[in-house]
């Protein structure tokens, strides 16, 4: 096997995985939003929570579709592009996948159908119960993904047996260290990003002065969420750094662009340039002692640096580097449109103020962006490791051919640049279209007695 | 030992249950261009669009059992029949982005009949020239074994795979749709059901007479006596098919062609496996070789035996409350 099959077999992942995480980062939230809204429309007979479901039903549908045909890609790409790691790995990971397509995949497709198309087929209160078998079929997607992944980060509950890792209590494996906290960091993340998309959508129309009460119900709803949510991500990732500095102190390091052995007094840098070769940073900007301190929670705490491990141990400084400014920062504007929306609100501008309305429009693809930039961060700073510690991600891959490789990759760009246009193209179609607002008249006309 | 034994069947059952599913709806997108008219079309769809994604679940549960059984023959066939199996990947991505996109687009409508038509004949006919490679046998050479997937073997099992799919696709058709569109399933099904015939009778005759361990179990006297019914029942199934094609509007019940076409498939997916028992990549990698550690095994057990029969359960609901014709209806 030649390096360039190894190299083109990891971009080839992580641009499938990248498309692909995009798709369930916006579902899970989205199908979450749609249960609660048809909940709400059974409890309170409220029309505008019903005219809120279908409507967010057709963008949920295509981003669903997307996230179908790009997930089912992934399910075969570990065993044509690392099928080293596949045999290694197997009895883990593929178990794990085993439930995510026996206790989620098949609840979701199984549902999905009546969810869009079945609203004249079955009673309210089973279409109802259908939608929110397909959230929760989300959710649980997510938990048996998460463990798998979070598995080859903080591997634990195995044995190695001829090179090859066996599970001894399951149990372990699954509620491994880092489990609890990339799940949480994770399935917030989607709701972010599907309060972003309808907070964004909402005060687009509103801007517009179109659906002006749907536009109001499903910004104030959201903004209220992002309210509760996005403080609270800033708790639970801040609990996840921890956690990674505890079992992956190296990626912690890139993270925060520490070089020295290890240092007390670490600043927090706002920005700088990593340099690998000389293992230091140019233009650093930061707050003294505050790396330290969030990290340890004393200004004097100890950090872990790059230096303390062999340069082949490292990951590549700048994409973990940056892509957790990235993070961070978006995750600071949403912190301000939740807290600029309450301000608003409490002086009864927040539907009519165009700065805050262009705002959250403009915001709309930032829970996606800082998702990405996430994952980012935790899978680069994995690197050199697959499975951290055990396999090298060079010794993981499938002994083929580059130009193989290199073929699928090009197809893959190709069709997935595609394909994201045109995803792009049909939900402002989809948007531009607005909800049905000739239901709204027919439902909340009095019934005349015959 | 019995777990790999029963994992061995599960992933049998998972592959028949997609070859099925999902073939009734690659099928129906391999027929598309004979359906011209841009109503005709929608109705094709519009038969499908609520299952194709539980359908195409059955490829995936396939995939992670074979990952998470049998580890070994996971990652060398999937490693070595690459190319294949991402043109099978593309052909999915294309056939099933048109389902969301086709009835949203105006202008683009033709693209996204063609994205149909081509992914779902490109996922079928990859399919097939896995299957071939796969019923062709590992060559071994130097450092190991590879699986050629283009040869002229592999192009006769990707075309049957294709007719074989669209067969199933047309007696879908039967059931859900009226008489003009039925009939127009039926005439086309009874020329597919033909060209299946043919191709099996090769393809079975290739694989018995190309592969001495294949043959040597067909032609053993003991096990010759006990065999004999399967291509005996194949003929029957494909002779009562013919007649039912040949005259749909007497049917008894419109899933009757639907239900021999399957039979038909379940009969040549047993001789298959006969074959090939005990190889999961024939004749280098045996079920037991590739078997995962206990541990992994006795896991997931529960979990299937838990949870296979509820999807069976609500899969089928389903099907029923989608059940009947299709009408003018609005979903």
């Amino acid at each position: 096997m030649d390096m360039d099959a190894v190299l083109l077999s990891r971009l080839q992942f992580a641009l499938t995985v990248s498309f692909h995480i995009i798709f369930p980062s916006i579902t899970i939230g989205l199908a979450t939003a749609i249960a609660l809204w048809e909940g709400l429309w059974l409890k309170t007979r409220d029309p505008l929570y019903l005219q809120l479901a279908k409507f967010w039903i057709k963008p949920f549908a295509i981003t669903f579709g997307m996230g179908v045909v790009s997930g089912v890609v992934l399910s075969y790409e570990f065993g044509t592009n690392f099928s080293v790691l596949s045999e290694k790995g197997g009895a883990i990971l593929g178990p794990l996948m085993s439930y995510e397509v026996l206790t989620a995949f098949f609840l979701e497709a199984g549902f999905l159908g009546i969810m869009l198309f079945g609203w004249q087929r079955v009673s309210e209160k089973l279409h109802f119960f259908a939608t929110c078998v397909v959230a929760f079929g989300t959710w649980l997607s997510a938990f048996w993904i998460i463990a798998a992944n979070s598995w080859m980060h903080t591997p634990a509950g195995y044995a190695l047996v001829d090179g090859r890792f066996e599970a001894v209590d399951w149990l372990a494996v699954i509620f491994n260290p880092s489990m609890p906290y990339r799940l949480s960091h994770m399935l917030i993340a989607s709701l972010i990003t599907a309060s972003l998309l309808i907070a964004g959508v909402s005060a687009w129309y509103l801007r517009r002065e179109r659906h002006i009460d749907f536009a109001r119900r499903g910004l104030s709803m959201a903004l209220w969420a992002l309210l509760l949510l996005v403080p609270l991500q800033m708790l639970v990732g801040d609990a996840h750094g921890l956690n990674v500095k505890q079992h992956q102190p190296i990626k912690v390091a890139a993270m925060e662009g520490i070089w020295a052995e290890s240092e007390r007094h670490a600043p927090l840098l706002l920005f700088a340039w990593p340099d690998m070769a000389a293992e230091t940073n140019h233009f650093e900007i930061g707050i003294p002692g505050l790396a330290s301190m969030i990290l340890t929670h004393r200004r004097d705490g100890e950090i872990q640096g790059l230096t303390s491990v062999a340069a082949e141990d490292r990951p590549y400084v700048p994409v973990v580097f940056f892509s957790f400014r990235v993070m961070v920062g978006l995750g600071l504007l949403m912190l301000l449109l939740a807290a600029w929306g309450l301000y608003l609100r409490r002086h009864q501008r927040v539907y009519q103020h165009r700065g805050f309305l262009t705002f959250a429009t403009l915001m709309i693809p930032a829970g996606v962006v800082a998702t990405l930039a996430g994952w980012y961060v935790t899978e680069v700073g994995r690197q050199p490791w697959v499975v951290q510690g055990f396999v090298r991600t060079v010794d993981a891959a499938s002994p083929i051919a580059a130009e193989k490789v290199l073929f699928s990759l090009t197809l893959f760009a190709l069709i997935y640049g595609v394909l994201l246009v045109v995803y792009g193209y049909f939900m402002r179609k989809l948007i531009q279209q607005g909800p049905d607002e000739a239901m709204l008249v027919t439902a909340t006309q009095p019934q005349r007695e015959l | 030992m019995e777990l790999a034994l029963f994992f061995y069947f599960l992933l049998g059952f998972a592959v028949l249950m997609y070859v099925i599913l999902d073939g009734f709806d690659l099928g129906l997108g391999i027929l598309y261009p004979w359906f011209e008219t841009s109503e005709e079309r929608d109705t094709v769809m519009r038969s499908i669009a609520h299952v194709w994604d539980g359908n195409e679940t059955w490829l995936i549960f396939a995939g992670v059992t074979l990952f998470a059984a049998f580890p070994l023959a996971y990652a060398q066939l999937l490693s070595h029949l690459y190319i294949p199996i991402m043109l099978m990947l593309f052909g999915l991505i294309f056939r099933g982005v048109s389902f969301e996109y086709r009835h949203r687009a105006e202008r683009s409508k033709p693209w996204w009949d063609r994205a149909f038509f081509v992914g779902s004949a490109l996922a079928a006919f990859s399919q097939g020239m896995i299957l071939g490679a796969l019923v062709q046998g590992a060559k071994v050479n130097g450092e190991g074994f590879e699986l050629v997937w283009l040869t002229p073997f592999t192009l006769l099992v990707g075309l049957s795979v294709v007719a074989g799919y669209a067969l199933l696709g047309s007696t879908y058709l039967i059931i859900k749709t009226r008489l003009p569109l039925a009939q127009q399933a039926a005439r086309l099904g009874k020329v597919l059901l033909l060209i299946v015939l043919g191709a099996l009778v090769m393809v079975s005759l290739l694989m018995v007479f190309a592969n001495e361990p294949v043959f040597a179990r067909w032609f053993n006297t003991y096990h010759l006596i006990w065999l004999a019914p399967l291509p005996i029942l194949s003929a029957i199934l494909a002779w009562k098919l013919y007649q039912n094609l040949d005259n749909i509007q007497s049917l008894p019940r419109p899933q009757q062609p639907f239900w021999l076409a399957v039979g038909l498939f379940i009969s040549a997916f047993a001789g298959l496996v006969i074959s090939l028992y005990p190889y999961l990549i024939p004749f280098q990698l045996t079920l037991w070789q590739a078997q995962a550690p206990h541990s992994a095994l006795a896991f997931v057990l529960p979990g299937v035996l838990i949870f296979l029969p509820l999807v069976l359960g609500y899969t089928l609901w389903g099907y029923k409350i989608f059940a009947g014709k299709l009408e003018h209806d609005t979903y």
